[in-house]
């Protein structure tokens, strides 16, 4: 009799369990919601963005503000879509979490180096691509890695993070070669300083922020895949994707996005500025 | 979620491998290493003493994290290449050995003094009477506190996946990643860690039944 108690005890917590799941599961509350209405009468916009990639998005640790390419954009297009008094709240977000939080309701959009896919447009609706990355490898200087042809062969280790597709790339360009996750860009970085792998692969813009900063690592071999960035949000968000994709050309025929990009890349080694003006 | 099992059952198994093998060897070492320190602890020898508390205190109040990091970063930079599966391993063993000396030094120091007196007194050494009369009754009195670190350390080993383990919970991350099915994946990852610390804490119970 006490083991049958102890049965269902056990079985009444794993039902209770599954019942919490699926509830969270189906948030339809949150998707009939306007975005753009509610966006309207808060005047703000929440944005996820990246607090740790140089040039797009990187928390200063001095002002305790984000700063980057993305952040300027974002700002220029909140101003755009709410008017000149309209805010921009940023909410710092990983290429784990950005998913969720969007889904959840906890940021309006997504802008945080995210590369548009098939696969993620089946989870999230993108808006127009606002930045042509491509990506790369970057090693010590000196390396006899010479581009991501050298990778594929067995023995050869690359750093990436989870959740970024460029992981997957790997597999199709040097399938040879192991990869190993990390959770973020710093970590990445620091193991392939503590010679945890060959070479460091994501998007070129990312790669050359960190060679910015580590002047002994460079980015080799050009870009071998085509990454293009866009603005992601929730499904059912049509209203909003296509305001914020007329704030973006808006911002590209006026020259603010020239402007921005010239402030954050102009300077970057190695970065054809002049080819990805818009 | 039977969907998730269904098609990434290679991945969730060649993570459970992992997390099983990391545990069995943090275990095995750790359950030494921490029974030699709690020795230490108690030793007559002054010396011994500090070198043991130095250890227990150290490596009790670090993070997990950072000495996982530190063994991933610093120990290739400076001396060998290790991977992420073997810094973690060592670093879970390390930070759950000074438990483990914790739990067994209460237990030695309940095990009557006058067992130990009697036993020396019988011609026996210090380390004789140690390993015949005072600790086979300790581990007895520890067994409870003992499991709780085990499952500690099953659970802790999830630190893998931060120094890329290849462990379950690296995997499922790698999973929800790739799927975007966050949810699902990690309650099927709850799931596998359960098959693992069930079994190990029903296991606990019947030790401690069965030598009580």
């Amino acid at each position: 009799m006490k083991k049958l108690t102890r049965f269902m005890g056990l079985f009444s917590a794993l039902a209770l369990l599954l019942i919490l799941m699926t509830s969270c599961g189906s948030n339809s509350a949150l998707s009939k919601r306007d975005v753009l209405q509610a966006d309207k009468e808060s005047n703000t916009i929440t944005w996820g963005v990246k607090a740790d990639t140089k040039l797009f998005g990187l928390m200063n640790v001095k002002t305790n503000q984000v700063e980057g390419f993305e952040i300027d954009l974002a700002k220029a297009m909140t101003k755009e879509i709410l008017g000149k008094n309209g805010k921009a709240i940023f909410v710092p977000v990983t290429s784990q979490t950005r998913v969720p939080l969007l889904r959840n309701g906890n940021i309006d959009a997504i802008m945080a180096t995210m590369t548009i896919t098939p696969d993620r447009a089946k989870q999230v609706d993108f808006t127009r691509s606002y930045f042509n990355a491509g990506q790369a490898i970057l090693v010590k200087k000196g390396s006899p890695i010479k581009s991501v042809k050298d990778l594929d062969k067995s023995g050869s280790v690359v750093l990436g993070v989870t959740g970024s597709n460029s992981v997957e790339n790997i597999a199709k360009y040097a399938p040879k070669a192991r990869v190993l996750q990390l959770s973020d860009y710093a970590q990445a970085l620091t193991a392939l300083k503590s010679g945890q792998g060959q070479a460091l692969t994501t998007d070129n813009g990312i790669l050359y922020g960190m060679s910015v900063e580590n002047p002994g690592y460079t980015v080799v071999g050009g870009s071998f895949t085509k990454e293009p960035y866009g603005i992601a949000v929730n499904k059912g968000q049509d209203k909003f994707r296509h305001r914020l994709n007329k704030a973006l050309t808006t911002l590209e025929k006026n020259g603010t996005y020239n402007r921005i990009l010239k402030k954050w890349f102009g300077n970057v080694q190695g970065f054809n500025y002049e080819e990805m003006k818009r | 979620m039977i969907h998730i099992f269904a098609t990434q059952w290679p991945l969730l198994l060649e993570g459970l491998g992992r997390t099983l093998l990391c545990s069995i060897i943090a275990l095995f070492f750790s359950l030494i290493i921490g029974s030699l320190f709690a020795i230490f602890e108690i030793m007559p020898n002054k010396i011994m003493r500090v070198i043991g508390n130095i250890y227990v205190e150290v490596f009790r109040n670090i993070p997990l994290l950072v000495i996982t990091m530190f063994f991933f970063v610093v120990i290739p930079l400076y001396v060998t290449k290790i991977n992420g599966f073997t810094a973690g391993t060592i670093g879970l063993t390390i930070y759950t050995s000074a438990f483990i000396a914790e739990t067994v030094r209460s237990g030695i120091q309940s095990v009557d003094p006058g067992q130990m007196e009697g036993a020396m007194s019988n011609g026996l050494t210090f380390w004789q009477s140690m390993r015949y009369v005072v600790l086979p009754q300790a581990f007895k009195i520890v067994i409870p506190p003992l499991g709780n670190q085990f499952i500690n350390l099953v659970k802790n080993s999830s630190v893998l996946a931060f120094v890329a383990g290849f462990d379950l919970m690296y995997q499922g991350n790698m999973i929800a990643n790739n799927t975007l099915q966050t949810m699902p994946t990690f309650f099927v990852v709850g799931i596998l860690y359960l098959v693992i610390t069930m079994p190990l804490s029903y296991y606990m119970r019947y030790l401690e039944k069965k030598l009580a």
